[in-house]
């Protein structure tokens, strides 16, 4: 046997809630040379997370290996024993989990679990163990490595939390490590810590890897090759540069022609129309103080404006208030001081207080559209609601224009008698928008309203989102954390940090930006260039200012 | 952190406090409210208005509600449970050997439900959806569906009176050695452990089937943990603060619901008494019974409570 890895045919089904077994792997085989990482890239539902945990002999509950063989360091996984495959596990291969802050026992110390595989398999003495513990957390260059393990995973950040994880499957010396969309739920400046850190062990140990991934520009920094699956099958396999530049397959094109800089016609020039306006606005939560402002403030003293037909992008990391500012320009969450002016009129701050055609002309579309519609209404009733709500039609009506709306937002008619659960995540995001559409706004806030979907399926949404803007004449606050998409989208970006804004700038000017924290942020952005990486330099004071780490 | 989680633990014994402050209030003036006038019931329907008029005042039965309950409370916090309406005799020596009685049953129950009723749950759990766990899921709804007084009789007619094997009656006064203690409490015991047994299994187990669902088990497995060890070391840790709270709020019953076995076996306990003392009027021991309940509730809910605090690290 010449690989470490080599899967053959393999075949995994899944039994559904209702009982109905579908085959989700359908003969899939890939092979893994010592050193080699490769990359299982895919949309959500491609299988790549279930054919990663297979190499571990492991299948989710529901789901069941039933052909093909896994060969991993000359043993079959699929074969052996449950006992067996568990001797195996932590030892000559060993897991990444996508959420490290899911995946540590918030009972237990961070030392206890990292050491928790030499434990179960008797591999050194406990003292030995924490040694080679606190080695590996200055090799991923976690601050304190000495004193990290003491603390419980709550007291950490989730960038140093996912760099722990990887520590945890470096300690049993596997031959095979499988990470698991390892900086998925990461800022793109802690992102490039983590990546980092990985690719520099791994390189030292010479040790094999599956990196699991939907984005193919961490992936390029990564891997050796890239393995593209999409419906449990594999598309196209070769080296990064091969895919990166002679992609064959059409599913592997789209993928890369998403990440395609798609330039947004120039709007009209400022129409000196101010849609929106927000001055000194000021929000946060806890205690209020003597002075009439809360005790933690999530957004400090923030202005911006709307100008009509114009998109405004609001781009920072998590935590930086961003979403906060669109609950408080929508009124949800009150203002505690600063003025909102809307289409000339000054607007109250709580929703509660403003009239009826305010709040129907600005509408919040939110990010995650499994928790935003009711998941006992079919989606007739959903976008129906607003229609009475706001402008009082009768049934007939409605029913009319419920069609129009579906159609505005290309979903096929036949779908208005669906309840939400029945739609995939993209069709859910476009029912979100249509409701919003429904109130006929002048301004959609989007609260991060892509993060959830593929990259494909996001590129579609956002490519409607302009011809609606083109149709309507609407006007968007855009809010992400992902910069290509706040460029595709919008004519001005503001960029928060810390409950501040930072700096505006239009896209075009990205380069050029001024602010220390918005350099670093935009240099943060993987490139699909496999050298980015290796290649980025970044300024140590900033990182040490801005980053968290 | 020391000076937290001692604040949070300060904060739940001070709501414990208000909370029995409350529950007295509400057990004076609810027994205040019972119909019929003591005094008359203890002097009988020959008694003349003058004489019931007579024990009233001399009872303080005529001072406002609000003071009598100032007196009693002043009474309680020095120990002065009051006396009985009835015989004449301190509450608190009335309760004293009632109360011993009822505590060593309950603390029997414990010491044999909670250990099976863990190991049911925690086992159940681990083998989810296997024959045993069926067999457990089943029996424990069966039992729970089933009213006491009908395990306590069936109990009774198939181990007293068909097999003879047990006495029907729990005198624990006629217990000479040890035989006949085990003897003397069997059928109590295990009526009172099938009834609160079950809701404990229940619980156990689902507390434990949902840790056992999160990203840190899974984790735990594909670190080659066996299946012990993923339940004892990172679902139980996990599941302890429900677990603790259902077996508390189980045992509470010990305390409290305890009637129906007590009258059935002819067990001398203090659920029995206060019984008793709701037929004759017998105000300060009713209310000293009814604060024993509620006391002995809160001590379990809020014994849980800190429990459960304490083995949360996000709060330690």
């Amino acid at each position: 046997m010449s690989n470490l890895v080599e899967v053959r045919n393999l075949r995994i089904e899944a039994t559904t809630d209702a009982g109905r077994v579908v085959d989700i792997i359908k003969g899939v085989s890939l092979d893994i040379a010592d050193g080699e990482i490769i990359a299982l890239i895919g949309e959500s539902g491609s299988g790549k997370t279930t054919v990663a945990l297979s190499l571990m002999g492991h299948a989710r509950p529901g789901c069941r290996i039933t052909g093909g063989a896994i060969n991993v360091n000359g043993k079959d996984m699929a074969a052996l024993s449950e006992k067996e495959r568990a001797k195996l596990r932590g030892t000559d291969i060993a897991y990444v989990p996508q959420s490290a802050a899911a995946s540590f026992n918030p009972a237990s110390t961070i030392m206890e679990q990292v050491i928790e595989v030499t434990r179960i398999h008797k591999l050194m003495p406990p003292e030995q163990a924490r040694k080679r513990a606190v080695e590996l957390f200055r090799a991923l260059s976690l601050p304190d490595p000495d004193g990290i393990g003491a603390r419980y995973p709550h007291q950490v950040s989730g960038g140093q939390l996912q760099r722990l994880s990887a520590a945890m499957a470096l300690i049993g010396d596997p031959k095979l490590v499988i990470f698991d969309e390892p900086t998925t739920a990461l800022d793109v400046t802690t992102q490039i810590d983590v990546l980092k850190a990985f690719k520099s062990v791994m390189r030292a140990g010479g040790i094999a890897g599956v990196y699991v991934s939907h984005d193919l520009a961490v992936v390029a920094q990564i891997a050796d090759r890239i393995v593209v699956l999409k419906g449990g099958e594999v598309q196209e396999t070769g080296t990064t540069a091969q895919i990166l530049s002679g992609a064959q397959h059409p599913y592997t094109r789209e993928l890369l022609a998403a990440f395609e800089p798609k330039p947004r016609q120039a709007q009209a020039e400022a129409s000196a129309n101010q849609l929106l306006r927000i001055d000194n606005v000021t929000a946060g939560y806890g205690a209020v103080r003597e002075d009439g402002l809360p005790l933690i403030r999530a957004v400090n003293s923030v202005s911006l404006v709307v100008e009509k037909g114009r998109n405004l992008g609001v781009i920072g990391e998590s935590g930086c208030g961003k979403s906060t500012l669109a609950r408080v320009i929508a009124g949800i969450h009150p203002a505690a001081a600063g003025d909102i002016v809307f289409d000339g009129k000054e607007l109250q701050r709580a929703a509660g207080n403003r009239s009826q055609d305010q709040l129907r002309e600005m509408q919040i579309v939110f990010q995650y559209a499994d928790t935003a519609l009711n998941p006992a209404k079919p989606v007739e009733d959903i976008i129906a609601r607003p229609l009475a709500f706001y402008h009082r039609l009768d049934r007939q009506a409605r029913s009319k224009r419920v069609d129009e709306l579906l159609d505005m937002v290309r979903l096929p008619k036949t779908l208005r008698y669906r309840h939400p659960s029945e739609l995939s995540g993209g069709q859910k995001q476009r029912v979100n928008f249509a409701r919003a559409l429904a109130a006929n706004p002048k301004l959609i806030i989007c609260d991060e309203i892509t993060s959830a979907l593929d990259t494909v399926v996001a590129s579609a949404v956002i490519e409607l989102l302009k011809e609606l803007q083109r149709e309507l004449g609407l006007s968007y606050i855009f809010i992400s954390h992902d910069l290509s998409v706040v460029e595709a989208i919008c004519d001005d970006i503001m960029v928060m940090y810390n409950g501040e804004r930072v700096e505006q700038i239009t896209p075009d000017k990205v380069n050029a930006a001024t602010h220390p924290y918005s350099k670093l942020l935009f240099s943060s952005v993987p490139k699909l260039d496999p050298t980015w990486l290796d290649g980025l330099v970044r300024d140590p004071e900033l990182v040490s200012q801005y980053g968290h780490r | 952190m020391k000076s937290g989680i001692l604040n949070l633990v300060l904060k739940r014994l001070a709501t414990t406090v208000v909370t029995l402050l409350i529950v007295l209030f509400a057990v004076f003036f609810a027994t205040s409210m019972l119909p019929g006038d003591t005094a008359s019931i203890l002097l009988g329907q020959a008694a003349t208005p003058e004489a019931v008029a007579g024990l009233r005042e001399a009872m303080h039965l005529n001072d406002p509600a609000i003071l009598r309950f100032l007196r009693w409370l002043f009474g309680l916090l020095h120990g002065d449970l009051g006396t009985s309406y009835a015989n004449e005799m301190p509450v608190a020596k009335l309760i004293g050997g009632r109360f011993v009685n009822t505590m060593e049953l309950a603390g029997i129950t414990t010491l044999l439900s909670v250990p099976l009723a863990l190991t049911l749950g925690i086992t159940a759990a681990m083998l989810r959806g296997s024959i045993y766990d069926r067999t457990v899921t089943i029996l424990s709804i069966g039992i729970i569906s089933v009213p006491e007084f009908m395990v306590a009789t069936l109990a009774v007619l198939v181990f007293a009176v068909y097999l003879r094997w047990l006495p029907a009656l729990s005198s624990v006064n006629e217990a000479h050695s040890l035989t006949d203690l085990v003897r003397i409490y069997a059928m109590p015991v295990i009526t009172l452990t099938f009834v609160i047994s079950a809701q404990m299994i229940r619980m156990t187990r689902a507390a434990v089937i949902e840790t056992l669902s999160t990203p840190y088990v899974e984790m735990a497995l594909l670190k080659g943990a066996s299946r012990s060890r993923m339940v004892l070391k990172h679902a139980l840790p996990n599941a302890l603060g429900p677990i603790v709270n259902a077996v508390a709020l189980s045992l509470s019953y010990l305390v409290g619901g305890v009637i129906i076995v007590e009258t059935i076996f002819n067990y001398p306990g203090i659920a029995k008494l206060m019984v008793d003392a709701v037929a004759t009027r017998d105000l300060p021991l009713i209310q000293s019974c009814a604060m024993i309940f509620c006391l002995g509730y809160l001590l379990l809910i809020t014994a849980a409570d800190i429990i459960a605090i304490m083995s949360n690290p996000r709060l330690r």
